[in-house]
């Protein structure tokens, strides 16, 4: 389970003085649930989702993952975390096995159960074939397998994804979305960032339009549509945030 | 803390610097070779040029002359000079190198020799090249032999005896044992050299754990992981370690090497030369006096390992760390060098200056000189500084705004 109470963030910029990125987001998901997190460049995603990783702090609210405090016990949140974006990438010089055992071991997972999963992990992906290549000789399709392998050897409850498929082609986008799916039916609890409306209705259980650093409006699908009487999740985004006051992207 | 979690980051950074060509050159390549290169290589090309330089009969210029055949033909029958014909343009040809020196014999110059009479002999050179001042040195030395020749003619002449003119010898010799003089020539050398490769091995290393990080985006992945960034930055910090202290280790090696092939290659030509200096080529490294200043780097290699990560963590990319870190390169470099300024004494107040104090006192110890209350001082502030920078490092990876900075 995943909750976050009243999120706000402020960052000090030298030009811009107290920059709000994110102001008083709460939401939760339930385990067996993926929770969609839309909007445009720059509303605030990937700041929520980086203070539920423990990466930041928040300036004020709080955060729970697997009913762990964010900032009181931040190892014990990311022992039950699994965090995979774009922007985390793969150590080049390690083969994709000493990657992930990497990992797994800073999991604190004992040398057998690593050997374990990390061989259930590489038959599940299909990873055997690539397992002793260096990541930089990896094609992004291998490199995404390797970061699912990463994210998933310590088993966690709970799953953050940030705009996970940005950038990929299409085909290693759908492994992802699969991927995603699959933590959903193994019972984790899923955070899915996105400003792709089709992957949000793909995917989600439940959706949170954020802007200007606000969660301005949340539900089901269905319900998001008979709220804003749109049929299309674009244009529910779009009712949302002109209704804020913002320029929808 | 979990000694676990920092061996398993400190392997995998190994693994990782192992695999990495320019951290193996920054480590290896460059201490064991660059050492020897400077040492024998360049120790031997300058030597074999100088040689060459002399062997070679240079082209010179009698200027004037006409009426002082006796001096002009002793000149034209040096076997270590070519004499070719005077023309007016004599400066620039020296200048232009085809030409490399040239002297300008007075007029009657031969008859003023033989009535007592004043004279004044001109050599041109081109100074600061090294083959024009050769040449001149030969004219030099020639006209230096014909004016002892000239005296002594006169002094037989007059009667006088020669012991007038040089009433007593002066001979200066060197007491200090062989072992104290190479002990100086290595102290001095030695400090600055190791103080150098302990920042240069640290340098590329914690760029690329800090700022090549943020760059590849292997920092996020990292920091998502359970590891503390305590133990992160502690695990890092002794990957940087232990390629600083491997570069200074393997300098010294490769500097003691380099100096017994040395004194083997110059043993001969030193020895024709008489004198002891074969023996002062010989750098007698004692093992106490290595262990010793191995013990006060120890420390200085910290305080290089842990600021070097904390400046290279602000940095967004290695292009901007680099721009940070190379003009620290100066600020290590003057107090490292200060062993090799003659009259820098160690004191009290120098023991407090960081890498200045260390490079002082590896000085005089391995002249033999232990002046242990000032080690203590030395080893306790640079422990100090060590923890400061160490602490600024592990500050450092707490900061969100240096760690995520845009």
């Amino acid at each position: 389970m995943i909750e976050a109470r009243s999120l706000t963030k402020v960052f000090q910029d030298k030009k811009r003085g107290a920059v709000r990125a994110v102001e008083s987001v709460s939401f939760r998901c339930d385990p067996g649930y993926i929770y969609g997190l839309l909007g445009a460049n720059g509303a605030g995603k990937t700041t929520t989702l980086r203070m539920l990783a423990t990466l930041l702090t928040p300036t004020s609210g709080g955060a729970t993952v697997a009913g762990y405090d964010v900032v009181a016990q931040p190892e014990l949140a990311r022992a039950n975390l699994g965090f995979l974006s774009t922007a985390t990438a793969l150590y080049g010089r390690l083969t994709a096995r000493e990657f992930v055992e990497y990992f797994g071991r800073l999991h604190g997972l004992p040398e057998d159960t690593l050997a374990a999963r990390r061989e259930q992990l590489f038959a599940r992906l299909e990873m055997n074939e690539f397992s002793d290549r260096r990541c930089d000789k990896l094609s992004t399709g291998m490199k995404q397998k390797t970061s699912i392998a990463r994210v998933l050897i310590h088993d966690p409850q709970v799953m953050i994804f940030d705009e996970p498929t940005t950038g990929l082609d299409v085909m290693t986008a759908r492994t992802i979305v699969s991927f995603i799916r699959e933590c959903r039916e193994r019972g984790k609890t899923v955070i899915f960032s996105t400003h792709v409306m089709t992957e949000a209705e793909k995917l989600c259980d439940r959706i949170g339009i954020i802007h200007g650093g606000r969660l301005l409006t949340e539900g089901t699908l269905g319900e998001l549509r008979a709220k804003h009487g749109q049929n299309d999740l674009e244009d529910v985004f779009v009712d949302v945030v002109t209704q804020a006051g913002g320029a929808p992207s | 803390m979990s000694l676990r979690n920092i061996g398993i980051v400190y392997r995998k950074e190994l693994t990782d610097a192992l695999r990495d060509r320019r951290t193996l050159i920054s480590t290896i390549v460059v201490p064991i070779l660059l050492i020897p290169a400077m040492t024998v290589g360049l120790g031997g090309f300058i030597s074999s040029m100088i040689k060459k330089a002399q062997k070679d009969v240079p082209p010179i210029m009698i200027l004037g002359g006409k009426d002082s055949p006796r001096t002009v033909e002793a000149l034209e029958h040096l076997p270590s000079v070519r004499v070719i014909p005077a023309s007016d343009d004599y400066a620039r040809r020296i200048t232009n190198k085809e030409l490399r020196a040239a002297v300008r014999i007075p007029p009657d110059f031969d008859a003023a020799l033989d009535h007592d009479e004043p004279a004044k002999v001109e050599i041109y050179v081109y100074e600061s090249d090294m083959n024009s001042e050769i040449a001149g040195g030969k004219l030099q030395s020639f006209f230096q032999t014909l004016r002892q020749q000239t005296i002594e003619k006169r002094m037989a002449e007059r009667n006088i005896s020669m012991s007038l003119l040089r009433p007593f010898e002066v001979k200066r010799e060197n007491v200090a044992p062989p072992e104290k003089v190479s002990g100086a020539m290595a102290g001095a050398l030695l400090p600055y050299l190791v103080i150098l490769m302990c920042m240069t091995g640290a340098m590329y290393p914690a760029i690329d754990l800090t700022a090549g990080e943020k760059e590849r985006g292997t920092m996020e992945t990292i920091l998502t992981s359970r590891v503390s960034r305590t133990h992160l930055v502690i695990g890092k910090f002794l990957l940087v370690l232990t390629t600083s202290l491997t570069t200074a280790l393997l300098a010294v090696s490769s500097m003691w090497l380099s100096s017994q092939l040395a004194a083997r290659m110059f043993t001969e030509q030193l020895s024709a030369k008489g004198g002891d200096a074969a023996a002062q080529l010989h750098v007698a490294l004692r093992a106490n006096d290595l262990l010793v200043v191995f013990l006060l780097i120890l420390p200085v290699a910290v305080l290089f390992s842990g600021a070097l990560l904390a400046i290279a963590l602000f940095a967004k990319s290695y292009k901007e760390a680099q721009s940070y870190i190379s003009p620290l390169m100066i600020l290590v470099i003057l107090p490292a060098v200060a062993s090799m300024i003659p009259g820098v004494e160690l004191n009290l107040r120098l023991a407090l200056v960081p890498i200045l104090s260390t490079s002082l006192v590896s000085k005089e110890i391995f002249t033999g000189t232990y002046h242990w209350h000032l080690i203590g001082v030395i080893f306790a502030s640079s422990c100090v500084y060590a923890a400061i920078a160490l602490y600024a490092a592990v500050h450092m990876f707490s900061r969100e705004d240096v760690i995520f900075r845009a």
